[in-house]
């Protein structure tokens, strides 16, 4: 069974038509990557699949695991397996990382049936996990990504979603806005996670992430709509010409990966 | 005569009358005129009308449409705990026999406004004090507790609580307050508090009346030379509840912060009058208001800050933030500053806003419920001022007093 299956997918944002019609394939342990000009509706997609409030999709199905996606509300898709790093990651003055992740690792176990985690173990994972994202332990203790430079932010995003361990990774523009030694290790963290249960879409405007995480599967996505799927060579053909000949070009065939 | 008219002569007149020379035989001459006088000033302002600038945001005509028990003055079931060698917790009568000077020159002193019908009600009625004096120099560790409750039995009861807390010179001391209860019933609340100089006073008050009762405190402070008062207020209950604080910073170089939260759900109005005078030179106060309002609940703020003449270089800053979690939650902000001086600082700020849906997003993305994460959010806009609170166990009590509170009006929302 496929981990992610959309089929025609429609989305409107404010009444704007985003997603044209989106079709992909996700199996299980792949690493899919989706490349696109501005605009073209990657963050969409991103959080579409993540389901956000006021991201409106008018056609199309999205399974992920057999299951309908779009029929669960944003926690469940979590508790599912389903995980989005935020391009933007959002600061929550007053609540503590160490308290948001703890709640929401001990909802997710209570969702598969586990035993929700004391202080002492999960104090004991995070700091296994903060040594794999290379996280400083105070920006674990301190308010949820509250005064983080773009680049903690990042590597919180990462940090919880190896605290996490979801299924289906999206990982929404994580490179942008970071330095090269960021990057780097924004990179080394999210390859630490690679698994063969484990699948991953990234979205990224820029080449040069994959160059760290390198993808199974490339897509360009132009208008609403992927234009061309391939290997990771595509990856090469786009640094070199850029995204205009796929936008002068007609619309292509469906892409499956 | 009005209908009001009617029922306040029915309730309150009798009440009133029967404060008379014969029940204040056994208190000292002072304190007798002092409690005529409020009786017969209580008489001619009567209850507040919303034309009363004061009055405005709370209506409390629904007090006089309740036919109280026209007895009582009682406290009703005082507790109070001692915080330790340096402090002692009286009743009136052994205070007026231990400290008779201290009394003579605070008790109905402090609380001094002229216009404040409900203040001089509760002097006329109120048949015992509790009385904290902290010995000057005294560093109390433990906190002093004073527990108002509600009526013992279910009835129509008027309530009269009044405090006297009288902190020595550089002493250190912190008193929790409480008012709870069940049922319905009016209670009318004073707090007297005196600070002398280079004092250390923190004064938590926690309310958490029942949701039929009403409930009206005036808590009014006079501060020496370079004393701090630190205060907290927690607002939970009541059907109407006010509090009205008014700190007068006397002494050069005195200071005070008040901080507050006040939540309210369902069809409760919650009212929070705070004036501060900077009298002297060199004074100082922080003022941090939050209110969280839920369902049809309706929040009052209304934040004076007055600088009489010569207090010059007078440090004043006021914020206040309101949270509103449903679309009927309403709330009334309205910041006062009033400067006769030149030479000082002073800033205020109001904001009103919902929960943030972008971080409302962010945490259920993470797994966490709907339900869960709205707690968690409205948690942490109250945290800071919950923050304030030196004692964690408080803290803690009022931040799963604020969680239970907006659950209980959710279920109440859906039933």
């Amino acid at each position: 069974m496929a981990m992610l299956e959309i089929r025609n997918l429609h989305a409107s944002v404010g009444g704007n038509e985003i997603l044209k019609g989106v079709d992909l394939t996700v199996g299980p342990g792949e690493v899919h990557a989706i490349m696109g000009p501005n605009g073209s509706g990657k963050s969409t997609l991103a959080h579409v699949l993540a389901g956000r409030p006021g991201y409106e999709v008018t056609r199309g199905t999205v399974l992920y695991r057999g299951r309908d996606l779009l029929a669960m509300k944003p926690e469940e898709r979590a508790r599912e397996g389903v995980f989005l790093a935020f391009q933007y990651p959002v600061e929550i003055p007053g609540v503590s990382n160490v308290y948001f992740l703890k709640n929401a690792l001990n909802a997710i176990r209570k969702h598969r049936g586990l035993p929700e985690l004391d202080a002492m173990d999960f104090l004991q994972l995070t700091r296994e996990k903060a040594r794999l994202v290379q996280i400083d332990e105070d920006l674990v203790k301190r308010p949820v990504n509250e005064g983080f430079s773009g680049g903690e932010k990042k590597r919180n995003e990462i940090f919880q979603m190896a605290v996490l361990e979801p299924t289906l990774a999206i990982l929404d523009e994580t490179d942008s806005g970071l330095d090269i030694d960021a990057l780097r290790i924004v990179a080394a963290g999210v390859n630490a996670l690679r698994a063969a249960d484990r699948s991953m879409l990234v979205v990224t405007h820029y080449q040069r992430l994959l160059n760290y995480i390198v993808p199974d599967f490339l897509h360009v996505l132009v208008d609403g709509q992927i234009a061309r799927s391939g290997g990771k060579e595509l990856a090469v053909e786009l640094e070199e010409k850029g995204y205009a000949w796929l936008e002068k070009e007609p619309a292509a065939s469906p892409a499956r990966a | 005569m009005t209908v009001e008219a009617v029922a306040q002569e029915r309730v309150f007149v009798p009440a009133l009358e029967a404060v008379d020379r014969a029940r204040l035989r056994g208190e000292p001459e002072w304190l007798a005129v002092r409690r005529l006088e409020a009786r017969d000033r209580f008489a001619k302002l009567g209850f507040p009308t919303a034309k009363l600038e004061e009055w405005r945001t709370t209506n409390v005509a629904p007090i006089l449409s309740t036919p109280w028990l026209p007895e009582t003055g009682a406290t009703h079931a005082v507790r109070a705990a001692a915080g330790g060698p340096g402090v002692r917790v009286l009743s009136l009568a052994e205070a007026l026999h231990e400290e008779p000077e201290i009394l003579e020159k605070t008790l109905g002193r402090i609380a001094n406004d002229e216009n404040s019908a409900f203040a001089a009600l509760n002097l006329a009625l109120a048949e015992d004090v509790v009385c904290v004096l902290v010995a000057p120099g005294a560093a109390v560790e433990a906190p002093i507790e004073i527990v108002f409750h509600g009526p013992a039995k279910d009835e129509l009861a008027v309530l009269s609580p009044r405090c006297l807390i009288v902190a020595g010179g550089r002493s250190e001391a912190t008193v929790v307050e409480r008012h709870t209860g069940t049922g319905a019933y009016f209670r009318n609340a004073v707090t007297e508090i005196v600070l002398g100089e280079s004092a250390v006073l923190r004064h938590y008050k926690l309310q958490r009346e029942s949701l039929e009762a009403f409930h009206l405190q005036s808590i009014a402070v006079s501060q020496a030379r370079a004393s701090h008062f630190r205060s907290v207020l927690a607002a939970f209950g009541g059907a109407l509840a006010r509090t009205d604080i008014r700190v007068d910073l006397e002494g050069e170089g005195s200071e005070c912060t008040l901080d507050g939260l006040f939540v309210g759900a369902g069809s409760q109005h919650l009212d929070t009058h705070t004036t501060i005078a900077h009298v002297a030179p060199h004074t100082t106060s922080r003022e941090v208001y939050k209110g969280v309002l839920d369902g049809r609940a309706r929040g009052v703020f209304h934040g004076r800050i007055v600088v009489r003449p010569g207090a010059q270089k007078t440090d004043a800053m006021q914020t206040n933030k309101n949270l509103l979690l449903s679309r009927d939650a309403l709330v009334d902000s309205t910041p006062a500053l009033e400067i006769f001086a030149d030479d000082v600082k002073c800033k205020h700020g109001s904001t009103i806003g919902q929960l943030d849906a972008a971080a409302l997003f962010y945490l259920r993305s993470r797994g966490i419920g709907e339900r869960e994460a709205r707690a968690l959010l409205t948690r942490a806009f109250a945290a800071d001022v919950a923050g304030r609170i030196a004692l964690p166990a408080l803290r803690a009590e009022i931040e799963e007093t604020l969680d239970r509170s907006l659950s209980d009006a959710a279920r109440e929302g859906t039933a």
